[in-house]
């Protein structure tokens, strides 16, 4: 039954039309009518029982009473003849035993289910359709997410898959190819000889058996070392190109000294363990000695210490960086002392020690006698160091020359003096080093006497030169705060007895420290800042100051200007309306009661200035589209040509109006048909609002207002074609499905038999549920 | 070791530009300037016709595309001629003499006689004689060709599948008796086939259950149909006057209905790309009758057969220019692509007829309110939908 249910529901449709063809058989009331009769007649038969039970009235026989299609041949009515025959009533008049197994099989047979009607062919084989349809549209729905991308998709570029090109492999390639030329003859005769196998892994036997030597693991851990071998190379190279590309020289300087660390403390650790080596490397540090005293490396004299020395009067750092030359010089010149050395010879240790002393600290002592004094002038802290390396006795005759040369042109002097100073030291040095055992005082007697009326001249000159000074500085002073020229002022008077003082050689050890801490003193009397602060103010000689004053002067003229300026206009504003408003209070409200009552009364001029102002208001306009400076000179003040005025200015004069000779009625001309020709009329399809449709035009496409990037993006064609190439039915692999394997050929190629049977499974199923 | 080159760099030749929208007004305009333009050259330098193919002797009557090449075209004859065409040397490269109601790009031939033949596209060598392999069918008058197998279907009283070196279809498939015209191979999903009969019928059958699934009943009859070949369930069917669309799970309502043709549709083809298709149409306006339309696969041309014994090779976009692009040509074809894409509803650029059904309109207007349904054009070609 359920087969039946369930079809008739499904087919409800389509079986509506073919319903039509069918002739219109028994109606359903016809059943009902039947039920009733047999009611009837079964009480009629209870009553005629009921009426033959006396046994006087014989049973009549029915009459017919009315029309019917079946007459029984014995004129009986044929009331039940289309009843159907019930196994109860075949088994009420058994009665008989003998009858009685037949009785029980009959029962039997009742209590048992009745096997329904098979299916008429259609109607199996429109199952069958509806499910495969199910079937094949689950299949189908796979499809839909990769239509709609499809569809959506920006792009689409066909063919759709990549192609890949066909590798025929080189077996293939080979096997109908045969060497023909004498040298793809011998080339092959090599690969043979070496038995190179035509086929995949390219390996020759020989390769083959190299590779079976080592074993897999070892290989693995060979590899591994080397790997890490190279990084570490790599990292390492990283590294020093890294540090090679640091610019900063501290950072050198830092390096360097870090490894002249190592270095000794490596030799130190080496005089212990290993003596001979030890010697090896002092004597590398000697080499190194000389190499340094024979060139002229640390010794100010190359073209960085030219410009530093041109600098060391106004920059500090300058004058430290020479003076670490030369203590680097000292160090390097000096000669190396070994720890085991120093214990031999405990005895000799004066000895030592002269020799030790470099050269240089008997320059000092010669230095301290006379400092130069145009080094001395820019004193800061570091102003005795640089004085003790001067040495005083070659200085004077330059220095006069060149002095006197010029007083404008000092400062290039002062340099020369300064680099004349480092030849003379080095000279001096050299001739030290020859004659190292005369006695130094001596020399510096002979010379003296000869440099004495050079000296006197000297002095002179630098008087006059710091008085020169001490005035410019007062200038400056006086202008200046007044706590500022209370310290100043004794700076001056120290310096006197200073310069005045340094051409004399000091001689004893006290006036030495006296020296010294008269340095000291000034220093302290004049710290940095200070100084540097009055060389400021001094530089600029008062000029920040001028126009300072000046300025605020101006801005306060600016002030009384423009108070001047406004205070009539604020009084010209307040005076005169308060008048009026008194006077025409009482007219206006009059003639406002007057329009009151006689509004909407001018109806007619009401309507003519209307006209008039549409009238205007559809006149085209003169428009002025000349462009300044194209094809002419422009700028402030020059006017485009005249001819050029004509050419641009449009005022053009469009058709008469319609309503011209209707004073009564205006035409409204504001709908241009040339225009309304190229407009959209109707609102298109997917946009809901003309709001919409207006800014999807007005947002422009073109490369003009676009970034090519973004034009480009633009303008990105919705389909792309490779002319040329076969575009193929859409795979489901070139949308990223995996398709099944097995091929269509092989899924018909089934016994159709099978495939019937399964479905008839599956119809079974279908009906069980 | 440095190394000296001369070099291109682009950015010394490109002009910076300014995008300020303030400083370039009109653009609106100047857009449209732009599209007219593109719109009045593409009528000039539309040049579509390329070529025919001179030589057969009667109405063409069957056009093919050939799998695997692009250049080769059979095209066959009612008068029993089969001729192979090279379209880049514009020549005919092999005659078969045959008689034949209908063929696929491989050249299965169905002929008069009651037999499928399969011959070879190349001509035969010397002393080779022609070989055709040979299947007896029933008298079928249509055939297509699986699109992945060795697979063919021929039509007539019912759809026979055939395997290659089998003398019996492997399996027939049929709905009631009826006798069908032509059927087709879904392109994606191939194990599904169509079929047009008739009796107004489109009917449609699933190779692997082997069993037709569902059948539409439309009021003309379908001529042809043609399966969409990048979407996997939509299908177009020429029904005379009128083209359909269908989607195959939903065939109650075609998705759209192309109408507004003179005369009957003999032929429809989707471009490969399922965006575009071409119709044949029987009537007599261009002084022959298109019996056969083919879209070629790269998309780019159209082939036709007509009654005036020619097959005509046409552009599929008439302005196109063939051949190599530069990239200036490129990007100025798809600037006028998307500016006419842009502007495709003002009157100047796309003249849009708007196909208003009058007769109809009028007899609406004209008579009792209420009196006559309102029918979609969409329902009212569908007769039913038979499961």
């Amino acid at each position: 039954m359920n087969v039946n249910r369930v079809a008739e529901s499904l087919l409800a449709l389509s079986q509506q039309e073919e319903l039509v063809d069918l002739p219109k058989n028994c109606p359903l009331s016809e059943n009902e009518d039947e039920g009733d009769s047999d009611g009837e007649r079964k009480h009629q038969k209870l009553l005629e029982a009921i009426s033959s039970l006396d046994g006087k009235n014989r049973r009549k026989l029915a009459e017919r009473s009315e029309a019917s299609l079946k007459v029984s041949e014995f004129n009986v009515s044929s009331e039940g003849s289309g009843e159907k025959l019930v196994l109860a009533d075949l088994l009420e008049p058994v009665k008989t035993s003998s009858l009685a197994t037949v009785k029980k099989q009959l029962n039997r047979v009742k209590s048992k289910k009745v096997v329904e009607l098979p299916l008429n062919k259609e109607k199996i084989e429109q199952i069958h359709r509806e499910v495969a349809f199910g079937k094949t549209s689950q299949v189908l729905s796979k499809w839909d997410p990769i239509v709609l991308k499809n569809q959506q998709a920006e792009q689409l570029a066909f063919p759709l898959g990549k192609e890949q090109p066909a590798i025929a492999p080189i077996e293939h390639a080979l096997s109908g190819w045969k060497a023909r030329t004498p040298l793809e003859q011998e080339i092959f005769n090599l690969l043979y000889k070496n038995k190179q196998p035509v086929t995949d892994p390219l390996l020759t036997p020989m390769e083959k058996a190299s590779l079976r030597a080592m074993s897999l693991e070892e290989a693995k851990m060979h590899r591994a070392e080397l790997q890490r071998a190279r990084a570490l190379q790599s990292y390492y190279e990283a590294k020093a190109r890294r540090e090679k590309k640091i610019k900063s020289k501290k950072y050198h300087k830092v390096v360097k000294k870090g490894k002249a660390r190592k270095a000794s403390k490596e030799l130190e650790q080496l005089q212990k363990v290993n003596p001979t080596v030890a010697l090896e490397e002092l004597e590398k540090f000697e080499n190194a000695r000389m190499m340094e005293r024979m060139s002229l490396k640390h010794q100010n004299s190359g073209k960085w210490a030219k410009s530093k020395a041109i600098m060391a009067k106004y920059d500090l750092e300058a004058r430290q960086a020479m003076q670490e030359q030369l203590a680097k010089n000292k160090e390097l010149t000096q000669k190396l002392q070994v720890a085991s050395e120093i214990e031999e010879e405990e005895g000799g240790t004066e000895e030592v020690e002269e020799l030790l002393v470099p050269h240089v600290v008997n320059e000092v002592q010669m230095n301290v006698d006379g400092p130069n004094p145009w080094m001395l002038r820019s004193c800061t802290s570091d102003t005795r160091e640089a004085a003790t390396q001067e040495d005083p006795e070659q200085l004077p005759e330059p220095a006069t020359h060149e002095v006197s040369e010029s007083e404008g042109e000092r400062p290039v002097a002062e340099e020369e003096i300064l680099l004349r100073d480092f030849e003379e030291r080095r000279s001096l040095r050299k001739r030290s080093e020859l004659n190292q055992d005369a006695e130094p005082a001596g020399i510096q007697e002979t010379k003296d006497s000869s440099s004495q009326e050079v000296l006197s001249e000297l002095r002179a000159l630098s008087q006059k030169l710091k008085e020169n000074h001490q005035s410019r500085k007062q200038k400056a002073s006086s202008e200046g705060t007044v706590p500022q020229v209370q310290r100043e002022e004794p700076a001056p008077e120290e310096e006197a007895p200073l310069l005045l003082q340094r051409p004399e050689r000091v001689q004893t050890l006290e006036e030495l420290e006296e020296l010294g801490k008269e340095d000291c003193f000034q220093n302290k009397e004049l710290p940095r800042p200070v100084l540097e602060g009055q060389q400021s103010e001094r530089t600029p000689n008062n000029r920040p100051d001028a126009p300072k004053e000046k300025k605020e002067k101006e801005q306060l003229i600016d002030v009384q200007n423009l108070l001047t300026t406004q205070s009539p206009s604020v009084r010209s504003l307040a005076v005169p309306t308060t008048t009026e408003e008194l006077e025409d209070e009482e007219e206006r409200d009059q003639r406002q009661m007057i329009k009151e009552a006689f509004a909407g009364d001018d109806v007619i001029r009401n309507f003519l200035k209307e006209k008039r102002e549409a009238v205007e208001a559809s006149k085209s306009k003169d428009v002025d589209l000349t462009l300044p400076g194209w094809g002419e000179w422009g700028g402030v003040g020059l006017k485009p040509s005249t001819k050029k005025r004509r050419q641009f200015l449009k005022a053009p004069e469009g058709p008469p109006r319609k309503d011209k000779n209707l004073p009564n009625v205006i035409i409204s001309e504001k709908r241009n048909i040339h225009a309304a020709a190229h407009q959209v009329q109707v609102l298109p399809y997917p946009f809901t609002h003309h709001r919409q449709f207006e800014r999807t035009i007005q947002t422009p496409v073109g490369s003009t207002w676009n970034t090519q990037r973004a034009f480009q993006k633009l303008t990105t064609p919705k389909v792309v074609t490779k002319p040329g190439h076969i575009i193929k039915p859409i795979k489901a692999e070139d949308v990223g499905y995996r398709s099944s394997s097995r091929s269509d050929l092989s899924v018909i190629q089934w016994n159709p038999k099978r495939i019937t049977t399964r479905h008839n499974k599956e119809l079974k199923k279908n009906s069980v549920d | 070791v440095k190394v000296k080159m001369l070099s291109w760099n682009l950015d010394n030749y490109i002009v910076p530009r300014n995008y300020d929208p303030t400083l370039h007004p009109f653009e609106v305009l100047q857009e449209y300037v732009r599209v007219l333009n593109a719109t009045k050259l593409e009528g000039v330098f539309a040049k579509p016709f390329l070529a025919w193919l001179d030589g057969h002797r009667d109405g063409v009557s069957c056009l093919a595309k050939h799998p695997k090449s692009l250049a080769t075209v059979p095209s066959g004859v009612c008068d029993g001629e089969v001729r192979i065409w090279n379209l880049t040397q514009l020549k005919c490269i092999r005659i078969i003499q045959e008689y034949v109601l209908a063929f696929v790009g491989l050249l299965f031939t169905v002929g008069d006689d009651k037999t499928v033949k399969q011959w070879k596209i190349d001509r035969p060598g010397y002393r080779e004689g022609e070989e055709a392999i040979t299947y007896n069918i029933r008298k079928d008058t249509g055939i297509d060709h699986h699109w992945k197998e060795a697979v063919f279907a021929t039509c007539g009283q019912q759809l026979d599948i055939w395997g290659k070196q089998r003398t019996n279809p492997i399996c027939s498939m049929t709905w009631r008796f009826d006798s069908i015209s032509s059927g087709k191979f879904n392109a994606i999903k191939t194990l599904i086939l169509e079929s047009c009969t008739s009796n107004r019928n489109i009917v449609l059958y699933d190779m692997k259950q082997a069993t037709p699934l569902k059948k539409v009943i439309l009021d003309m009859r379908t001529n042809t149909i043609c399966w969409n070949p990048t979407e996997a369930f939509v299908f177009m069917a020429a029904n005379d006057y009128n083209v359909f669309t269908f989607d195959m799970c939903a065939l109650d309502t075609p998705v759209m209905v192309h109408m507004d043709h003179v005369s009957a549709v003999l032929d429809v083809d989707y471009s490969p790309t399922g965006k575009e298709f071409v119709f044949a149409n029987k009537s007599q306006s261009r002084e022959q009758r298109v019996i056969c339309v083919k879209w070629t696969s790269d998309s780019k041309y159209i082939m036709y057969g007509s009654d005036e014994m020619n097959i005509h090779l046409w552009k599929a976009n008439a302005s196109e220019k063939l051949g190599v692009l530069t990239s200036q040509e490129k990007a100025a074809k798809y600037y006028n692509q998307k500016l006419k894409e842009k502007f495709q509803h003002h009157p100047h650029i796309q003249p849009t007829e708007q196909c208003i059904m009058k007769e109809e309109v009028n007899h609406i207007k004209h008579s009792k309110p209420g009196s006559v349904p309102i029918v979609s054009e969409k329902k009212k070609h569908i007769v039913a939908v038979v499961k």
